[in-house]
Formats: structure tokens, C-alpha cells, sequence
């Protein structure tokens, strides 16, 4: 250990030894460019300006570089699929085409599948004995932000200076080496959102993800995907901030919402009329203020960090009061006292099977929280906030199902099955495009080497937009993360490193 | 004063192991006919249509044709499976009420050097924690309650979840002294040489120590690493009656391990032992068990590197004795001590043969604490911790539906069975209806 450390720190020395040799000539390119463009006009914004000098709804500053993976035309048949929005079909037939879920039918011989074959013959699969899900959504993960191995080096996932950091972006912390990616592959995930810790009341912009290898985290973002914006309740803020200017209660943790969203709302106005005819010189430009104002115009979706049930309520208040709407409270440990007031509001609850106890705020956990909720209506989904429970969403949901009946509830399978799925695919403003298997939708396909809620499944196979990422019967072509090489033994090859 | 305490200490340490073989003579008198079921004794192969016989607490009767006495009370398990009650290796139950922020965490001890082998962390064990319930539900039954922190974090003691008092529930104590290397090294840490050093070092002044009692009782020894107290709890550790159980992931530590039970002839466990799998043989041949989880896959440090779900496959595939404990990151150790059959589970998901997996979170955690002459199978003369469920434990669909302690069927409501039925019809009841 202490080697490495070593190691490590002569390496930092010597790029900061020969950075200024090898940087010298970008320097200053971008001097002579800056000092050219503002001696041609003092009044009209330099034709080099970018668009960061405006406060644009829907501004897309680091945008999405994912294209789908190469695929093949694939059918699987014989297998039983739940859709997510309907029955089951057992022993049904399911064919990716062009990225897309292009027919889905009762058999490999269903006129649907035959016609979207389109005479070419696709890949076939037997899904004999196996299941077909939709692709998991992980609404809560902190993958890349808080990777693995879990040093201090890459601890990047809490911006702890401030209760109001909503100018910070989760994309910008995500190390898109982190090992945890595969894994969660692996385990049958294909979207994630990436959100900041909870240490702040106002955490910053998560990141929706696709569980993909790439260099840059551009490269695994969610194409047209909505930013959304964490939040946070309860202790967390307050034990940060307590002994440090606060907030250090609930009360203070509340009048710190309301004072950014008061600041944000006048931000919005001034930006927004601006815009409306674009004359004179723009507002100033606020990082924090823009995410807040894109959330008050619904262009961003608040997920907000609440165990107890009363905290919850006070923030739909608050949300009431200056105008914009929670999409989804997450652990909500307590949701299921509050379950009929969510229903009613529309709010969505993304909570974990059975975490409980280990502070507080989370003494009234119960395991049939997400089957009291499913009760009331509301949008329940599982989340993990944790990279071992993110690769078994499927048991977390199995559990909870579990929790359910055992009161008496008839949830079948394919209830359970959208609390992965297509209800967090809406939580993200998503399910036009990934949740559930319906024609024309993303090909983000799960096929399970058996029942899903069983403890002894596996995912066989995982395909994004079509493309199969994930293939447990060939331990060669497994995705493993640059830091994995040398470091992490390679099953593949007998276990040696 | 030092002499004091030490006999204050040895005296503690004496009582509480005599009082641990003493079992409670409080299980009425009573005799309980489990019949009709598949019936999974551990010590043996399952038994189609089987019977388990209690008697006033105690298995007296396991087969496919015992004979039922006329006053027993009988139990139908047709379609059921029984079980030995399970054991959980690595809990803080009865030691933790909250996790933090509420003064009701009594797991850890404080010390300037985080070496407190003195702490019996029983002495703070609270039976009538909210949180045995749950798990007595979840169809586990006795639990290692285990001191955490440090170098050397305290002894830990095996329990039953059984009774109103800590000498009801006691099994063994102390059951281990619980130590880490863990993830020791880097950055302001000590590094793991000077933890395994240290570990050398107390194991050295204990056996100083042992020989020279009278001269520290006289104040004419020399200066040692630990207290009296210390010393005197580290007696039994080196005289091999009780076991280290050591925190270690990183083969290389692991290694280190094998080395000092080598060196001072003492038990040692493996706990955590995430890369345990590539010493298998080595760990085989020591014969030292591990405790392990199943679902552990990620390299969330240096020391960990290698770990990958079928650790424990690989272990017992190697002939290494196994225990399973949580380690999926959820609240395992109290909220959710209920699901280590979900760690049997998915560790059969991994290659470990389904027998073997009942068998590490029943009789082999008994055999690895001494206890197996009282808990973990199904035998005449042990103590009738026995669940029934209506299926196969380790899934998920399936219910304990009968759980039976020292013969005693428990009707547990649970301080979450409370919250879920007041919460289960809206807007919620606070008191009496009118």
C-alpha cells in the first residue's frame, strides 16, 4: 500500500513537471483568440462566443456521443416474456431489429414476428426454461461517482461546501473506468441514474446513464434523456452542515429549500422575459440558478432523498408553493404512511426492499413498504443507492413482492416486475423509450436463465438498443474496465491477474 | 490494583464460560410431534415424511418412524420442509438498537489504540431489542453478537434467540475475540506489517504474561502491550479455547494469518476473506474456516481486489470449512439478519452444492464456535431450535411459517408487523376506535 501511494504521488509530480512544456502552445492559441475577438466589437457578442454565455432552456452543453453498439437482427423463442404492461406470454417469441424491439408475439411463427423478420433470418436464441425482462432501471445509483475500489482519490460523488450545490453535475464526477459498470451489467441493468450524495440539500444534476463501456462519460449518456436534480431531506444535511453554519435542524433545512427556490424563481423571470425578445444585454448567467430555474419549467425532474413520511409532506408544500412538481421520493422508508397523499399528488416512490434501522431517520422501515404504496396506486420502483443491491434489483423486488403477499396482498409477478422497469423508467420521463417490451421501443432486453424472483437466476444475457452487452456463457468477451486489467483477476482465464 | 483487576478479570471470564454450558431450565415441559414434513436434520440426509420429536426443549426424536408419545402436541408439516433454526455468524444483534445518532449502539469500545480484547460486549447484550424479532421470524435463531472497531474490537458471544435474560440467550461467551487487518495500510492507516506486528506482540506479552502472573501481581514485570485485563482476556486465545477470529481480506494478509496460527498454535477464523479463495488450499490444509459472504463481487479496495461471488464455492471445493454471514450491503448484521438464507441462496447460485449452503448457516457456524453440541442440527439432545417453511428457505416466495426456540414456538409480532397493520388501511388509527 504505502508503494503505491508513492508510486502514485511520483507519477502526479512528474505530469506537473512537464505539463507546461507540452501545454505551452493551447495557452496561448486561446489568448490570442480571446483578445482578437473582443477588439472587434465592444457592443455584439464575438461570432466565437459559445452558447455558455446564455441561460437557455434545454441547453445541452456536454452532449450525449453514445450511438448503439453493433448488432445482429435476434430472435428469441420459446420463452416466457413479461412485458411490463401486460400478461405474460409463455412461450413466446421476441425480435430486436435496428436497435429496436421490433415485433413481439406468441410464437416464433406469430405473423407479427414473421413480418418484421422482413425476410432476413435473425439470429435465433431458445429461451426454453428462461424469461425475457425489460432492461432494469436503477433510479438510484452512485456508480462512477463513488467507484470502486472506494478511495478517497475517487470519492467525487458529494460536493460538501455548501447545503446548495445545484450548479454541481453528476456527469462530471463519473469515472467511466469504474468496475462497478460490468457488474451491473451483468446483473441485468441497463439505465442508471447517477445522482450527487445527500449531504447537501441541493446535491446537483444527476446523470441517466447507459451501462456501457466507453471512454468518456458522454459516451454512456442517455441520449434526450431529462436531467434530474437531487435533493435531500433529514439528517444527512443537517449532520453535515450542524457545526458548520447550517442548516443544522429540520426547520433550518427547510428555510434553506425556500430561500434558493424564492432566489430561483426571480432568476427564472429575469431570464425568461430576456429571452422572450432577446434585446440588450443578457441576465448574468448563475450555474445553481439555471438547474433550479430548469426545474421550475419542468425541464428538469427533482428526486428527493426523504425517510420520514412527515418531511415528505412538507416538501410536496414547498413544491406547491413555488410551483414545480417531486417526480419521485427516494429510500422513502416511510412512504407507506403517506401513501394515499402520494398516490393523490402523483409523486413516485423509489424505495429498497428491506433497508432499515441504521439511523433514525429509517427506525420505521418495513419490508412491505413497497406493497403498501403499489396498494395506494402510487408509482413504487426499487433503487439501490448501493453498487452490491444494484445488480440485484430483481431479488430486492422478489423480496418486496414476498413482504407483500405475506400480508395479504395478490401482487403477481407482473406487478412486481414494473417496480424495475417501466415504473422507473418513468421516473425518469423515460417510458416512451425504455421499460417495457413493446414494439418500437429501445431494444433493452433481459434474458434470465430462469424465473426472475427466483434466488437461483442469473441474467444469460443482456442486450442494449439491441446490441448484446452481456453474454454469461462467454467469459472472453466480458466487458472489464481498464482499472481491471492487471488488477482484478480475470475469471475468464482460470482467476489469475 | 493491576492484581485486581486481572483476577476481577479472570473470575468474569470463568463465570461467564460455566455459565454458558448451563442451559436455561425455564423451557416448559412439554412435548411437540413435527410430523409429515421433509425433514433437513444437516447431520444427516433429509428425511421424506419425517418426524421431529420435542421434549421439554430439546430434539429427543428425528427419523422416518419415531414413535409419538400419547400427550404430545402435534404439528402437521405435510408439504412443509423442516429445518434446524438458522444461524447468523455476523450480527450485532442485541448490541445495536440504531445504527447511529441515537445512543443505542453498544458494538463498539473506545481506546486510544484500538486494542480492547477485554471487552466482553456481552455485558451490554439487550435481549429485548426490537430487532430479534424480525429476525427470529425470518426463521434464525441464534446469532453471533460480535463487537466492532480496531485492532482487536472485543469478544463476542453466541446466542439464542431465546428468553428474557442474557444468561436465557447466551450459548458461549466468549464465543471469539474478533480482530481485523481488513483494509489496515495507506494513507495515515497503519500500515498491515505494524497490524500484524501488533497482533504479535499482544499474543507475545499474553504468553509472557501467562507465565509470569505472579510477578505482575507483585508490580515487578515488565511493561507490556495491554492491560491486565487485556492480557488476562487474551489467556484463553492463546491457549487455543478460544478462537481469533480475524477480519482479513487481501490473500496476501490472509497468508499473515496462517502464519501466526502457526506460529503461537493458536484457533483462528477468517472472517470477511474476500480473496480467500486464492489461498483455498492453504486455508484447507491449516484447517482454518472462513466466514464469508455470497454476494460479494467488487473490488471496493486494494485488499480486495479478487473478490467474486463464488469465493465460497471455491472454498468449500478446496475442503475449507465455511460459514456464510451478509455481506450483500444491507443492513445485514441487524435490520436484515433474516436474510442470510438469501446468502445460502445465491451462493448456490455460485456452484455451492444447496446441502452444503444449509449447512453454513446452521451446523457449521455452530462447529467454527463450539457450539454444535447445542444448536444447528437436528439431533437427540440439542436444543429444539427447529423452523418450518412452507418451501425451499433460500428463495424468496417462501415464509417461515413455524418458528420453535429451545421448544418453544414463538409468536413474535414484530415492532414492524405493528407499523405495517396500523399503516395498512388509511388514514391510520392512533387509539381506540369509537
Amino acid at each position: 500500500m504505502r508503494l503505491l501511494a508513492l508510486a502514485l504521488a511520483i507519477a502526479v509530480a512528474g505530469c506537473a513537471n512537464s505539463a507546461p512544456a507540452s501545454q505551452a502552445p493551447a495557452p496561448a492559441k486561446a489568448a490570442t483568440t480571446a483578445a482578437a475577438s473582443s477588439s472587434a466589437s465592444d457592443t455584439t457578442p464575438p461570432s466565437t462566443a459559445g452558447p455558455g454565455a446564455l441561460s437557455v432552456p434545454n441547453a445541452d452543453p456536454f452532449p450525449s456521443t453514445y450511438k448503439p453498439f453493433p448488432s445482429k437482427p435476434t430472435l428469441i423463442e420459446n420463452v416466457t416474456i413479461f412485458t411490463a404492461v401486460g400478461p405474460r406470454i409463455v412461450n413466446g417469441a421476441l425480435l430486436m431489429r435496428d436497435n429496436k424491439i421490433a415485433a413481439v408475439g406468441k410464437s416464433a411463427d406469430d405473423p407479427a414476428i414473421k413480418q418484421a423478420e422482413g425476410g432476413e433470418s435473425p439470429v435465433v436464441i431458445d429461451g426454453t426454461g428462461k424469461f425475457v425482462t425489460p432492461g432494469i432501471i436503477d433510479v438510484h445509483s452512485h456508480l462512477g461517482v463513488y467507484p470502486a475500489p472506494a478511495v478517497e482519490s475517487n470519492s467525487d460523488g458529494n460536493e460538501l461546501v455548501n447545503p446548495a450545490t445545484p450548479y454541481v453535475w453528476a456527469e462530471h464526477s463519473v469515472w467511466p473506468q469504474d468496475p462497478q459498470f460490468p457488474r451491473n451489467l451483468a446483473g441485468g441493468v441497463t439505465t442508471l441514474q447517477i445522482l450527487p450524495g445527500s449531504g447537501n440539500l441541493f446535491g446537483g444534476r444527476s446523470a441517466i446513464l447507459k451501462v456501457v463501456p466507453s471512454r468518456t462519460v458522454q459516451g454512456m449518456k442517455f441520449p434526450g434523456a431529462k436531467y434530474g436534480l437531487k435533493m435531500a431531506c433529514g439528517e444527512n444535511p443537517k449532520r453535515v452542515y450542524g457545526n458548520r453554519g447550517g442548516p443544522q435542524t429540520r426547520m433550518g433545512n427547510v428555510a434553506g429549500y425556500r430561500a434558493e427556490w424564492i432566489k430561483a424563481e426571480a432568476y427564472r423571470r429575469k431570464w425568461d422575459a430576456w429571452l422572450k425578445n432577446r434585446k440588450g444585454d443578457p441576465p448574468q448567467r448563475d450555474l445553481g440558478l439555471e438547474t433550479l430555474a430548469e426545474v421550475l419549467r419542468g425541464n428538469i425532474l427533482p428526486q428527493m432523498h426523504c425517510y420520514r413520511a412527515d418531511e415528505m409532506a412538507q416538501v410536496i408544500d414547498i413544491s406547491h408553493e413555488f410551483g414545480y412538481k417531486v417526480r419521485a421520493f427516494h429510500h422513502g422508508v416511510e412512504a407507506y404512511k403517506i401513501a394515499d397523499l402520494l398516490a393523490k399528488e402523483g409523486i413516485g416512490a423509489a424505495v429498497w426492499a428491506d433497508w432499515g434501522d441504521f439511523k433514525m431517520e429509517a427506525l420505521d422501515a418495513v419490508p412491505a413498504n413497497m406493497a403498501l404504496l403499489w396498494k395506494a396506486g402510487v408509482k413504487v420502483m426499487i433503487h439501490s443507492d448501493d453498487p452490491s443491491g444494484s445488480q440485484r434489483l430483481n431479488q430486492e423486488v422478489a423480496k418486496a413482492m414476498a413482504s407483500g403477499r405475506a400480508i395479504g396482498l395478490n401482487i403477481t409477478e407482473e406487478d412486481a416486475v414494473k417496480w424495475m422497469t417501466i415504473n422507473p423508467a418513468w421516473a425518469l420521463d423515460l417510458d416512451s423509450k425504455i421499460g417495457s417490451i413493446e414494439t418500437g421501443k429501445d431494444a433493452d432486453v433481459v434474458l434470465w436463465s430462469g424465473d426472475p424472483f427466483s434466488v437461483y437466476t442469473h441474467a444469460d444475457k443482456v442486450w442494449i438498443d439491441g446490441a448484446m452487452l452481456f453474454d454469461r456463457s462467454d467469459p472472453q468477451a466480458r466487458w472489464r474496465s481498464d482499472f481491471e486489467l492487471g488488477f482484478v483477476p480475470d475469471v475468464a482465464t482460470g482467476g489469475t491477474k | 490494583m493491576p492484581s485486581r483487576l486481572l483476577n476481577l478479570g479472570i473470575c468474569a471470564l470463568g463465570a461467564a464460560l460455566v455459565a454458558a454450558s448451563v442451559a436455561s431450565g425455564s423451557a416448559a415441559a412439554q412435548t411437540i410431534a413435527i410430523t409429515g414434513g421433509k425433514v433437513y436434520p444437516v447431520s444427516g440426509p433429509p428425511i421424506e415424511n419425517g418426524t421431529v420429536l420435542i421434549r421439554d426443549g430439546k430434539i429427543v426424536a428425528v427419523g422416518a418412524n419415531v414413535t409419538i408419545p400419547s400427550d404430545a402436541e402435534k404439528v402437521d408439516a405435510s408439504g412443509k420442509w423442516v429445518t434446524p433454526g438458522l444461524v447468523n455468524a455476523e450480527t450485532q444483534l442485541g448490541l445495536v438498537e440504531v445504527g447511529f445518532g441515537a445512543g443505542a449502539n453498544e458494538s463498539r469500545a473506545r481506546s486510544t489504540d484500538g486494542v480492547t480484547p477485554d471487552f466482553a460486549s456481552w455485558d451490554g447484550l439487550n435481549p429485548r431489542s426490537v430487532l430479534i424479532p424480525p429476525a427470529r421470524e425470518g426463521g434464525v435463531t441464534s446469532v453471533m453478537s460480535t463487537p466492532v472497531g480496531g485492532l482487536i474490537a472485543g469478544q463476542s458471544s453466541m446466542i439464542d434467540l431465546y428468553g428474557d435474560t442474557r444468561a436465557d440467550m447466551i450459548l458461549r461467551a466468549p464465543a471469539a475475540m474478533i480482530a481485523g487487518i481488513g483494509d489496515a495500510g495507506g494513507d495515515g492507516a497503519p500500515a498491515k506489517g505494524q497490524v500484524v506486528a501488533k497482533l504479535r506482540e499482544l499474543l507475545q506479552d499474553t504468553r509472557y504474561y501467562q507465565k509470569h502472573v505472579a510477578d505482575f501481581d507483585r508490580g515487578q514485570s515488565r511493561q507490556l502491550s495491554a492491560s491486565p485485563a487485556g492480557l488476562a482476556a487474551m489467556v484463553p486465545v492463546l491457549e487455543g479455547k478460544v478462537p481469533l477470529l480475524i477480519d482479513a481480506d487481501q490473500a496476501s494478509d490472509i497468508q499473515s494469518v496462517i502464519d501466526l496460527q502457526k506460529e503461537f498454535g493458536i484457533k483462528v477464523i477468517i472472517g470477511g476473506g474476500e480473496e480467500a479463495w486464492e489461498v483455498a488450499d492453504r486455508l484447507a490444509k491449516a484447517k482454518i474456516p472462513v466466514l464469508a459472504g455470497a454476494m460479494s463481487n467488487i473490488p471496493i479496495s486494494f485488499s480486495a481486489l479478487g473478490a467474486r461471488q463464488d469465493n465460497v464455492a471455491l472454498l468449500r471445493k478446496a475442503g475449507v470449512q465455511v460459514a456464510l454471514i451478509g455481506n450483500g450491503g444491507g443492513d445485514e448484521e441487524l435490520f436484515n439478519v433474516r436474510n442470510i438464507r438469501y446468502e445460502a441462496g445465491n451462493a448456490v447460485g455460485y456452484g455451492l452444492p444447496w446441502d452444503d449452503a444449509l449447512k453454513a448457516i446452521t451446523e457449521t457456524p455452530a462447529e467454527i464456535f463450539g457450539v454444535s453440541d447445542r444448536i444447528g442440527s437436528l439431533q437427540p439432545g440439542r436444543e429444539a431450535n427447529v423452523v418450518i417453511w412452507d418451501g425451499d428457505p433460500f428463495e424468496f416466495a417462501t415464509r417461515a411459517v413455524a418458528v420453535y426456540v429451545r421448544g418453544q414456538k414463538q409468536n413474535d409480532v414484530s415492532r414492524q408487523d405493528l407499523l405495517t397493520k396500523r399503516y395498512e388501511t388509511m388514514p391510520p388509527s392512533y387509539g381506540p376506535k369509537p
